[in-house]
């Protein structure tokens, strides 16, 4: 079947096996392998991709159910070569290790923040429950998403 | 003054491409006609295969090819830790099933296809015919009389029995001890889960002959040795790269049957050939950790002076040995059952034995996580029986201070140690006198808080090859490492080892900027290719940083010194009277005449003006053998809280104390530490693999096995000491691993502190709400 997805603002038209997962036509159509896969139940979140705005684990998506929408990946997040606060407080904060779960990791959070200003460190970590990472023990992780969370409340 | 490298938390060299998605793992490497492989799976534990019939699924569009065991001509995989003195048995393991498969998920044929989900169409169309076996998972079980036998010539499945230690001497102190304790400790299989799940690719060019393998490895050195051995191509015809790596915890390390059957297939079929496991794949076939139940005494004076430890441990190999399975239940386990404790008496009898489940090998602390989870459950049981507090218990215990070498009734000799200096900095932050009163009195208002104590140490930063050769491991653990200077003075550093994930491009660029100034961004660390980059044993075993940072700083140290003599000769000063200040070779009392390293360099590789004797070129290469281990230790504390009607558990507080002497980069340090940490107290609080009488693993999936999540964590408390190593050229001490090492126990022990008041004794781990509710009741009952 044929599908029209604009991705990272990029139209994109392509025939697809009305069966192919859209990270599979992330991954392998467009070649944008930033997407990861790390597991098959749809726990681990290092697909995580936005949606017409929304988080969401494009492992648990058809392509052909992304038709007309709007997709950004982890390419697609820095704006004109400049990274997103997230990307930079990841950096920051040490917030990765192997860096697989990352950009998932990214997509989850970026969302979760732009709809939880000044979230708490409490509602990060119960925030985080979608997105499995084995390297850094969160620690990090929250630490970077709380850094992010603060100054989109307008904290410094 | 500039701020030394050394010992700056800068940020890492490698996320900018991670943070992206600008990075390359292998399954994102993609060549033009690549075929993909599907591995049809044994659904049985043991069983005779009866017949195959692969019509179907060759008869199927995109299908290329179907092959069995029957055609598959490789050598067998080969296990690489030979332990000596233990009647070790290496049966037999093919990359695909011969006639018999002995686990779930045991390969039994491969489909090649154009497409990822052809290949597993295809796969699942490939109609097999079993005749089930008996079937036996538990390890002790498996060594009885009567047992299912998994191979004729493995007699009751034992596959070695190690023994340590003197017996009768050991017994002459438990017969005599005023105290003995004793416990069967079940270590409990857990999952390793990086979070890539492996892959692997290889190309064939059959006029040159030339294989490439791409593949998530920890060591393709490693990998490139192996793969030439199971296919019979030359070593030197055969490329391993490992692109970026995912994470690997041990699970990396191995050699499995499916990195040789893509390249058996790319050399038979002359087109590119792709796997990738999903993660319901990677739990059946890549290596689990731990299976060892543990019957294990601890025998100790009345007063509180610890005698000795001794042990039987059934270890749980799997359907077949791992490449390095022997090696830990036996070297890293047995030889490290002294921890930093002054006790004259070990001994330790390991059997490993073949069972019908996945093949288990070193995960996260190999061995020595199952140790020092021994030692440290045995010591709070002394406590207990004494009535002493357990900190003074392991006050009074601990080797006292020293610098340079304790042999300890292992025979190994710690490198140096202050394990009173970093007990107390870690009960001072835990605020431990303070603790015992707010228990009390929390106990009175019906609340029940727990506080548990981890004094470890640790070997690591392996090892000394003479070793590596005396207790059977099939290669050195040297590594060697090349640095070298470009025309305009910028860095390439070539390591044989190969991280995934540690930052050692980091840290190790951070070594080479100390020793000569160049600014870290000036240098690259390459690794991962066994074309492109020196030999080396690889990244496991906590030995990146001692092993590989030592011999760049050697490294780095040679090309000082022929920089120091050009330098002089260009400046027409005596080599004496040239000072080495961050970067710059500068003649004494004369701050203005010097040439930086980078105009050294140059000049080095131009050889218009060379002293006497100097060959042109600015490049060194270093092998380091460790003339020893490295001994990182510390002090863990746990405080956590139960909820006596639910069984759930709280972990409110977390101290780790550790030592690895000087840290290079504190922020890795810490975040090796906190990863570390959450991996141990995984295994006391929610991970473990169920299979049940079957062989048929339940917890095949994320949605069955409990990886940790961010909110059962608080914000760790970190501390450390430094104790530089004493035969390290740059002091410095493994971390990967001790986090893992010190927190299961931790956790463990003061879980069971809070559940004293019931009279609790033990509960199998993981330890989840249900176990831990079903412990009070039965306890109270």
């Amino acid at each position: 079947m044929r599908i029209s997805v604009t991705v990272n603002g990029v139209a994109q038209e392509r025939d697809v096996d009305p069966r192919t997962l859209l990270v599979h036509f992330l991954r392998e159509e467009l070649d944008l392998t930033g997407t990861k896969i790390g597991c098959d139940t749809s726990q681990c979140g290092a697909c995580t991709v936005h949606l017409d705005g929304k988080a969401l684990k494009s492992c648990t998506l058809l392509a052909a159910q992304a038709d007309g929408a709007n997709v950004t990946t982890i390419e697609g997040l820095a704006v004109d070569g400049e990274h997103h606060p997230m990307q930079t407080a990841f950096w920051e904060n040490h917030g990765l290790q192997c860096g697989y779960c990352t950009p998932g990791m990214i997509m989850a959070t970026t969302a979760f923040v732009e709809d939880n200003p000044g979230a708490s460190e409490e509602a990060i970590r119960h925030n985080l429950e979608g997105n499995i990472c084995r390297c850094t023990g969160y620690h990090n992780i929250v630490k970077a998403v709380k850094q992010v969370a603060d100054a989109a409340a307008g904290g410094d | 003054m500039s701020t030394r490298i050394f010992g700056s938390g800068i940020k890492r060299r490698e996320d900018p491409r991670l943070i992206t998605g600008e990075a390359r793992y292998t399954d994102d490497i993609k060549l033009p006609g690549v075929l993909h492989m599907a591995v049809v799976r044994s659904p049985y534990a043991h069983a005779n295969i009866v017949g195959i019939n692969s019509s179907a699924a060759e008869a199927m569009d995109g299908v290329v090819a179907v092959f069995t065991g029957e055609d598959v001509d490789l050598a067998g995989i080969p296990t690489a830790w030979l332990i000596p003195d233990s009647d070790l048995k290496t049966p037999e393991h093919p990359a695909l099933a011969k006639g018999k498969v002995r686990y779930v998920g045991d390969g039994v044929a491969i489909v090649l296809a154009e497409d990822r989900y052809t290949a597993q169409d295809a796969a699942d169309a490939v109609e097999v015919e079993y005749e089930e076996l008996p079937v036996v998972v538990d390890p002790e079980a498996a060594a009885q009389d009567g047992a299912p036998q998994l191979f004729d010539d493995v007699e009751n499945n034992i596959a070695f029995r190690w023994v340590m230690g003197d017996k009768a001497a050991s017994d002459g102190v438990f017969n005599t001890a005023d105290v003995v304790v004793r416990d069967k400790i079940v270590q409990q299989r857990l999952l390793p889960t990086a979070m890539e799940p492996r892959s692997a690719m290889a190309q064939y060019n059959s006029a040159t002959q030339e294989l490439t393998l791409w593949c998530t490895s920890q060591n393709p050195h490693i990998h490139r040795f192996i793969i030439s051995a199971v296919t019979g191509l030359n070593e030197n015809k055969v490329r391993v790269i490992a692109p970026e790596v995912g994470g690997g915890f041990g699970s990396k390390i191995p050699c499995y049957p499916d990195e040789a059957l893509v390249s058996w297939a790319a050399i038979k079929l002359g087109q590119p050939v792709k796997w990738t496991e999903t993660r319901s794949e990677n739990y059946q076939i890549t290596i689990h950790g731990r299976d060892h139940i543990q019957y294990v005494e601890m025998a100790a004076s009345r007063d509180g002076k610890l005698l000795g430890v001794r042990a039987t441990v059934y270890a749980g190999m799997g359907g077949y040995l791992s490449t390095a399975a022997p090696g830990i239940p036996t070297i890293l386990h047995g030889l490290l059952y002294v921890g930093p404790y002054m006790m004259d008496s070990v001994y330790c009898e390991s059997i490993g034995v073949m069972t019908n489940a996945t093949p288990t090998d070193a995960y996260r602390g190999a061995g020595r996580p199952e140790a020092t989870f021994l030692l440290e459950r045995m010591v709070d049981m002394v406590a207990k029986r004494i009535d002493m507090d357990p900190a003074e218990l392991r006050r009074k215990n601990l080797i006292p201070a020293f610098e340079d070498g304790y042999e300890v009734a292992t025979t190994l000799i710690y490198d140096s140690g202050d394990y009173p200096a970093a007990f107390e900095k870690a009960l001072g932050i835990a605020g431990y006198d303070d603790f015992r009163s707010q228990q009390a009195e929390a106990r009175a208002d019906g609340r029940y808080l727990g506080i548990g104590i981890t004094a470890y140490t640790e070997m690591c930063g392996l090892g000394p090859s003479q070793v590596a050769g005396a207790v059977g491991f099939q290669g050195g653990l040297w590594e060697s490492a090349t640095v070298r200077v470009t025309p305009t003075g910028k860095v390439q550093a070539l390591i044989g080892a190969s991280p995934h994930g540690q930052g050692s491009e980091t840290t190790l660029a951070q070594i080479i900027g100390d020793e000569l100034g160049f600014p870290v961004e000036d240098i690259e660390v390459i690794h991962g290719d066994t074309t492109e980059t020196p030999m080396g044993w690889g990244t496991y075993g906590s030995r990146t940083t001692p092993v590989t940072g030592a011999a760049l700083a050697q490294a780095s140290r040679k090309l000082k010194e022929k920089a120091r003599v050009l330098a002089a000769h260009l400046m027409e000063a005596a080599v004496e009277d040239i000072e080495y200040d961050d970067g710059k070779f500068v003649v004494k009392g004369s701050p203005d005449n010097f040439q930086s390293i980078q105009d050294v360099a140059l000049m080095a590789h131009l050889a218009w003006n060379m002293p006497e004797g100097m060959d042109p070129g600015f490049e060194e290469s270093q092998f380091y053998d460790p003339p020893n281990f490295v001994y990182p230790f510390g002090t863990h504390i746990a405080i956590v809280e139960v909820d006596a009607n639910t069984g759930d558990i709280e972990l409110k507080r977390y101290i780790a104390v550790d030592d690895c002497g000087p840290q290079i980069n504190p922020e890795i340090v810490a975040g090796q530490i906190h990863g570390g940490v959450v991996q141990g107290v995984a295994q006391a609080l929610c991970e473990g693999v169920i299979y049940d009488d079957n062989g048929q693993l339940l917890t095949g999936t994320m949605m069955d096995y409990t990886v940790p999540r961010a909110d059962m964590f608080p914000n760790f408390e970190l501390g450390d000491t430094v104790t530089p190593s004493p035969h390290h050229p740059i002091g410095v001490k493994g971390v990967g691993e001790t986090g893992t090492i010190a927190s299961t126990p931790t956790v463990y022990n003061a879980v069971l502190d809070a559940l004293a008041p019931f009279g609790v004794e033990g509960i199998d781990m993981p330890m989840t709400p249900a176990k831990v509710w079903q412990a009070i009741q039965s306890a109270g009952s």
